[in-house]
């Protein structure tokens, strides 16, 4: 792993971090703690294989660590299952705006799968290979994630993001 | 030769342009003919676009410091410095905590053991005199229905708490000590149901006679005494029966009336 190699990949994990988290001094922290990682690790790169796959999987498997971390247990409950009446769709001027706060309404793993094929342009197998999930389930997480954001984009479904404390 | 169904796998992966030409054709055919697919599909490429166009100018964003520095391998002393020590603090931690709970566990083991010996009888039988005293303080108040079964008809109530109760229960006779049945009632106990007889003097002051008879059999009491509140209790088991008499009245009164419910029993 050279500087330049490594230099090269950090725009791009900032981009996906941002997406994935929104807040963007939380994303950098977790690029920071992925390089970190990265480099303590740096014996289980093997030369030659992707980098930019091993570095994005240890960036997911730094926010898994995070997620289970204690804190108030929460899971999101599957939105699927309600279908709550939402106020009519925006204007197509503040779709990039929106697609933030929808893309944020979405359950980490449907919205992770989605920013690797939209942002990164991973194929379905190279994102099963980094996320450690079969490929079906990356087809089913990106084919449910799609049809939700559209719904949530188009008003149709509650954007809240409900939550049951445990 | 007819084509193969399209999938759902086969319209996100023509969204990704991740089909092969000639399926790729197919998909468009199937699209063609179907409009409500075909605006689906519109709206997931639209959306890759968009998402797209949010985020990719952070590619051209300055980098930070603290992440540009981490392009290349931070000095040792960076990772032994920061790194490794946080983690080891983490650990030490982690460890710390498991050794604590593992000496305050071991320890209030150790001290509950020392303060009951028979630990395991002394939990069974504590509810009993709590759950009398809060039988005692719900029903005793009540004026017009302190009880199911009034004393008028005690045969059915001695026949029915008896049936209840899968064994023999009888309410002690209290005259001499100046207290007279009023009835009797079901109550649910821990795991099952529990009596209650309801006995009342000249005054108005009433008492009542807790029996349950689901104890483990050989953790016989003597008289114990306990005060939840205003309610006094006299508490003891027999076998499988456990028996509790509250009352709002005094200890040295309510021992002497213990003394002749349990005499009775003894002696039926």
């Amino acid at each position: 792993m050279d500087s330049s190699a490594i230099l090269a990949e950090i725009p791009r994990l900032r981009r996906y971090a941002r997406a994935m988290l929104g807040d963007r001094a939380t994303a950098d922290d977790l690029v920071q703690d992925t390089l970190e990682r990265a480099w303590s690790r740096l014996h289980q790169w093997r030369a030659g294989s992707d980098m930019r796959a091993w570095l994005f999987g240890i960036m997911h498997n730094l926010r898994i660590d995070q997620l289970r971390r204690p804190g108030l247990p929460a899971l999101s409950i599957d939105a699927d299952d309600f279908q709550v009446p939402t106020r009519a769709t925006q204007n197509d001027q503040l779709e990039l705006r929106d697609i933030e706060s929808a893309l944020s309404h979405l359950p980490d793993e449907q919205r992770e799968v989605l920013l690797l094929v939209a942002l990164e342009e991973m194929s379905y197998a190279d994102i099963a290979a980094t996320l450690g999930i079969p490929a079906g389930t990356v087809m089913s997480r990106l084919s449910r994630g799609r049809e939700r954001l559209r719904l949530i984009m188009n008003g149709e479904q509650a954007s809240a993001r409900l939550r049951v404390v445990r | 030769m007819n084509p193969l169904p399209i999938t759902e796998a086969d319209l996100q992966a023509y969204v990704d342009a991740a089909l092969p030409d000639a399926r790729r054709s197919e998909v468009e055919d199937y699209l063609a003919a179907q409009p409500d697919e075909a605006g689906r599909v519109r709206a997931y490429m639209n959306q890759m676009q968009t998402i797209r166009s949010a985020f990719n100018p952070i590619l051209d964003e300055p980098l930070p410091a603290n992440l540009s520095a981490l392009a290349s391998a931070p000095p040792t002393a960076a990772v032994d410095g920061r790194r490794r020590p946080f983690l080891a603090r983490w650990s030490l931690q982690r460890i710390a905590a498991g050794l604590l709970i593992a000496l305050v566990s071991g320890f209030a083991g150790w001290l509950a053991h020392d303060r009951y010996p028979p630990a395991e009888s002394l939990a069974r039988m504590a509810p009993l005199p709590r759950r009398a005293a809060v039988a005692h303080a719900v029903f005793s108040p009540d004026v017009r229905r302190p009880v199911e079964v009034g004393a008028e008809q005690e045969d059915q109530l001695v026949a029915w708490l008896s049936k209840r109760l899968g064994t023999p229960v009888r309410p002690p006779k209290l005259g001499a000590l100046g207290y007279e049945l009023v009835g009797g009632r079901l109550l649910p106990g821990n795991v099952g149901p529990v009596a209650q007889f309801m006995f009342q003097d000249a005054s108005g002051q009433r008492l009542t006679l807790y029996v349950s008879s689901e104890n483990t059999p050989n953790q016989d009491t003597a008289f114990r005494f306990a005060q939840e509140g205003q309610v006094n209790v006299f508490y003891w088991i027999d076998g499988k029966f456990g028996y509790a008499l509250s009352a709002g009245i005094d200890k040295g009164k309510l021992a002497r009336i213990a003394t002749a419910v349990y005499e009775q029993i003894e002696h039926k």
